[in-house]
């Protein structure tokens, strides 16, 4: 059979996938579809849409975990914790703006499939920290379990963790188990206005290696920074250094004066309220400088802090790119100016020395680059190994990630 | 005791080729024959299992360690690695037929780097060593397992040990930046580095944790931490086990993640106290240790809170420490809880369920039931914040049957811990010691899934078999078997 197959629950994914199998017919598997953008593009046989294997089965909030269907909404989990005082940590972006995709979209199995963590990576850790048990049918049919309902484990592999950032390639996830934490009561930001990123990234390092607890560190050039409206920040005109603490008032009130006497001698020094912080946060996040309506190519880099300007200002030499800085420089979104990815200027600039992913792509151009981090010869074989140990036959959402895997 | 796989004839009866193989890779004093030189290796932390290896080796460069798995995957010779020997679970136990391959010689930090707060260690670096490391610049590396002073990084990560303060900071998976490893082919791989996640699939996830299965870690990337401005730390006891447990669900529950959480039952405050004397109150059935850290005024604040929800639950002693030196002793009884519940019997032998935390009560009174029935004492010490329980069983392994009659208690505790929705082991790892209990958690499906995943790294099983899983599949077995209804297909193959 083709076409799109909308399963009831887990029997009816597995009849799915074992039928696909036999037939050695290929299978894309789609939530919502805010990510299908992501990736190389591939014509598969099947569309397996799991939006109505949905809904959270358990919530402890003292126990810190929820479990849920695949197809939940990430926004009724992100409701139902924001009601108890608890968030998902890793401040998973919504790409409706960046991507032009429908608001308040996306799966949690999605999310966890693509593992893109928010701001809050660098306090907080990544979507896959997250994850504590998985249940999942694999390319051969098989329904599989790895993980557990506690937050403290190490009972075999952990391929809960390890299925986070897989793209869907390794197997379909039904239920999960995530780790979540109690949400700060407050929030404030630290600003150095003026400063260029290498001078930035100094400033955040200090900021970052003190006991401060930053929460979030970014740095946005001038052009970017403007995109922001609605801050009074954006409407400084100038470069903007963003420090972000959080916690209750009294211990930012403390953190916030111990970081302005440490930041003062890189600039003049602004500040964002609770209400701006928010807000200002969230456009860091989801990347709204470069949410202009347009298909023009993004990269998302993570390298190491210190390499990060340097990295995004030989982008920007070689291509005309826009670029800013997330993860205290170590992450870094840069915004070609036209629809040609320019992969080669891209994984020059970055000289292996993390992974470069294409975001965002013309549907006419996305062939034309990889959008993943090539891997040596190896590490692709490892890789190529491990997928065929869950899909041997390679027909969950084949060449996603790379060819052939 | 487990079986361990049967020893290979074939390779034993070359075992002098081997040695002189393995000798012109490493030269001088690097490979050790005799039974002597042998015997420090012949068990780790769970030292009711011996077993001397056919040869130990200790490698000092990744080009060795590469030429040596290398030789042996050529020459079908099984491979244990071995950190500082610390596992509680049998991880690094030898095999009579096989290289131990020790990275004791694999000792130095090789760079420190502040601006991007990553450390880069050999994997014989002690977990202690790295936080010592940079300890004058006021930073330190996070999990820290009770043995951290002698457990080396690449047995951390191995083990993905965790530590008293993990619930706040993770495990060592959470604080991994990168690895440098050897497959059992030789080939050296290198997966992250000071950058966040990998590109491609998050490989690190699945060797944090992998008991020296997968391949050898020659370098590890940490991630460090500014140290805390202050940490104080509460001492709370509580009449009944339940009251306490209310007690850290109510400090969850208010939005507080503590620095560490402990709780120790009766009989662990009374051996802890005699010990060291820490000061514990001996009128109480549960006591917990609370620390707070961070700047003073959020700890004062905090200290406040905790108090508050501490009495509400019926504490009926509460103390806060008041210095440094206060709040180190009443760490004090806990971390020296094992050795001093050890000077009870002649053995103990200790356990590492994980529980969903409101089964506490249930798990207790199991254990005290369990400790009736085989006539072996028991304490409890747990991570109280993140479930995670220690029961120490007491036992003499020189009376006839006590530590068969210690294992059986163990497993039937650990057997609760699942059937109450926990988990084997929260932090101690798989080994020998729990092997055998796999498939109280996992079916035939589950077990399949994660040897195939290992035959990715290993397709002939020679890097540390007879750990973790309860049966051996040959690799091309497991390729074309197709579990039904979670039975297994091949009924003949040997099991431990």
């Amino acid at each position: 059979m083709t076409g799109t197959i909308t399963p009831r629950d887990e029997k009816d994914i597995v009849e799915a996938v074992t039928a696909a199998a036999s037939r050695e017919q290929t299978m894309e598997i789609v939530g919502h579809g805010t990510k299908a953008g992501i990736g190389r593009a591939s014509q598969t046989e099947i569309t397996l849409d799991l939006s109505q294997i949905k809904g959270i089965s358990l919530y402890e909030p003292d126990e810190l975990i929820l479990s849920a269907k695949g197809g939940t909404p990430v926004a009724e989990i992100e409701k139902l914790l924001a009601d108890n005082n608890q968030e998902l940590s890793f401040e998973p972006m919504d790409f409706d703006a960046l991507l032009n995709v429908q608001a308040g979209r996306g799966t949690l199995a999605g999310m966890i499939a693509a593992n893109l963590s928010g701001p809050r990576r660098i306090k907080a850790g990544a979507v896959r920290d997250y994850a504590l048990g998985v249940n999942a049918v694999s390319g051969r049919g098989e329904i599989f379990k790895s993980g557990g309902r506690v937050v403290k484990n190490v009972t075999g592999y952990d391929l809960s963790k390890f299925v986070a950032g897989s793209w869907g390639t390794l197997a379909v996830m039904t239920d999960l188990t995530i780790k979540v934490l109690p949400a700060s009561e407050d929030a404030a930001t630290v600003l150095v206005l003026g400063l260029d990123a290498a001078k930035a990234r100094e400033a955040m390092s200090a900021a970052m290696g003190s006991s401060c607890e930053v929460s979030a560190a970014a740095h946005l050039p001038e052009r970017a920074a403007a995109k922001i409206t609605g801050t009074a920040a954006a409407k400084a005109g100038r470069a903007l250094t963003a420090l972000r603490l959080e916690g209750i008032p009294v211990s930012i009130a403390y953190r916030k004066a111990k970081l302005e006497e440490l930041l003062k001698s890189f600039g003049r020094l602004g500040a964002l309220d609770r209400s701006e912080t928010l807000s200002f946060w969230r456009a860091v996040r989801d990347v709204l400088p470069f949410a202009d309506k347009t298909q023009r190519a993004v990269w998302r880099i993570s390298t190491a802090p210190t390499e990060g300007p340097k990295v995004g200002a030989a982008i920007t030499a070689a291509t005309g790119a826009e670029v800013f800085y997330d993860w205290g420089g170590g992450l870094v979104w840069a915004e070609m100016p036209g629809l040609l990815p320019e992969e080669n200027a891209i994984r020059e600039a970055l000289g292996g020395a993390g992974h470069a992913t294409l975001m965002r792509a013309d549907p006419t151009m996305r062939a034309s680059a990889a959008p993943f981090e090539p891997l040596d010869a190896g590490l692709a074989a490892l890789i190529q190994r491990v997928k065929v140990s869950f899909d041997p036959k390679g027909i969950l959402n084949p060449g996603r990630m790379y060819a052939g895997v | 005791m487990v079986a361990m796989p049967a020893l290979d004839q074939d390779v034993l009866a070359r075992r002098a080729a081997v040695v002189a193989a393995l000798s012109a890779i490493v030269p001088g004093e690097g490979v050790i024959d005799t039974e002597t030189g042998m015997r420090p290796y012949e068990s780790d932390g769970l030292t009711a299992y011996r077993q001397l290896p056919m040869v130990v080796v200790l490698p000092e460069t990744v080009e060795q360690v590469s030429q040596i798995l290398k030789y042996c995957y050529e020459q079908n010779i099984k491979v244990v690695p071995r950190g500082a020997g610390t596992s509680l679970s049998g991880g690094a136990l030898p095999l009579g037929d096989g290289v131990l391959l020790g990275l004791s010689k694999f000792n130095r930090v090789l760079d420190i780097d502040y601006e991007n707060r990553a450390v880069v260690a050999q994997p014989g670096v002690t977990n202690l060593g790295i936080s010592n490391a940079v300890s004058d610049r006021g930073f330190y590396y996070a999990p820290d397992p009770s043995s951290q002073i002698a457990c080396t990084i690449g047995g951390n990560v191995a083990e993905n040990s965790g530590g008293v303060h993990c619930l706040k900071y993770g495990m060592t998976t959470n604080n991994i930046l990168g690895v440098e490893m050897v497959l059992i082919t030789g080939e050296i791989v290198r997966i992250g580095g000071k950058f966040l996640d990998s590109g491609g699939y998050d490989l690190l996830a699945l060797i944090c944790g992998s008991e020296g299965l997968l391949g050898v870690v020659t370098e590890v990337t940490v991630r460090i931490l500014k140290k805390p401005e202050t940490a104080r730390a509460l001492l709370v006891g509580f009449p009944t086990s339940e009251a306490a447990g209310d007690c850290v669900a109510k400090i969850i529950g208010a939005g507080i993640i503590p620095g560490g959480m402990e709780m120790m039952d009766r009989p662990a405050i009374m051996a802890a106290e005699a010990f060291v004397h820490a000061g514990y109150p001996l009128d109480v059935e549960a006591l917990l240790i609370v620390e707070l850290d961070g700047p003073e005024a959020e700890v004062n604040q905090l200290l406040e809170s905790v108090s508050k929800i501490a009495e509400a639950c019926g504490s009926s002693t509460l103390r806060v420490s008041t210095s440094e030196k206060e709040r180190l002793k009443f760490w004090a009884g806990r971390k020296a809880a094992f050795p001093a519940v050890g000077r009870l019997a002649p053995d103990y032998y200790c356990m590492d369920g994980t529980i969903p935390r409101r089964r506490l009560p249930d798990v207790l009174t199991r254990i005290r039931e369990l400790s009736e029935k085989y006539g072996l004492q028991v304490a409890n010490v747990f991570h109280a914040g993140d479930g995670n329980l220690h029961p120490l069983i007491l036992y003499d392994a020189n009376k006839a049957d006590e530590l068969d009659r210690a294992e059986k208690f163990g497993s039937d505790i650990l057997r609760y811990c699942v059937e109450v929705g926990g988990v084997l082991t929260g932090e101690h790892g798989v080994g020998v010691e729990k092997r055998d209990l796999m498939p109280t958690m996992f079916n035939e499906i589950d077990l399949a899934q994660q040897q195939r995943v290992k035959c990715a790294f290993d397709d002939r099983g020679l890097l540390n078999p007879g750990k973790v899983f309860p049966t051996l599949h040959r690799c091309a077995e497991l390729g074309r078997m197709h579990v039904k209804g979670g039975k297994v297909p091949f009924p003949e193959l040997p099991r431990f």
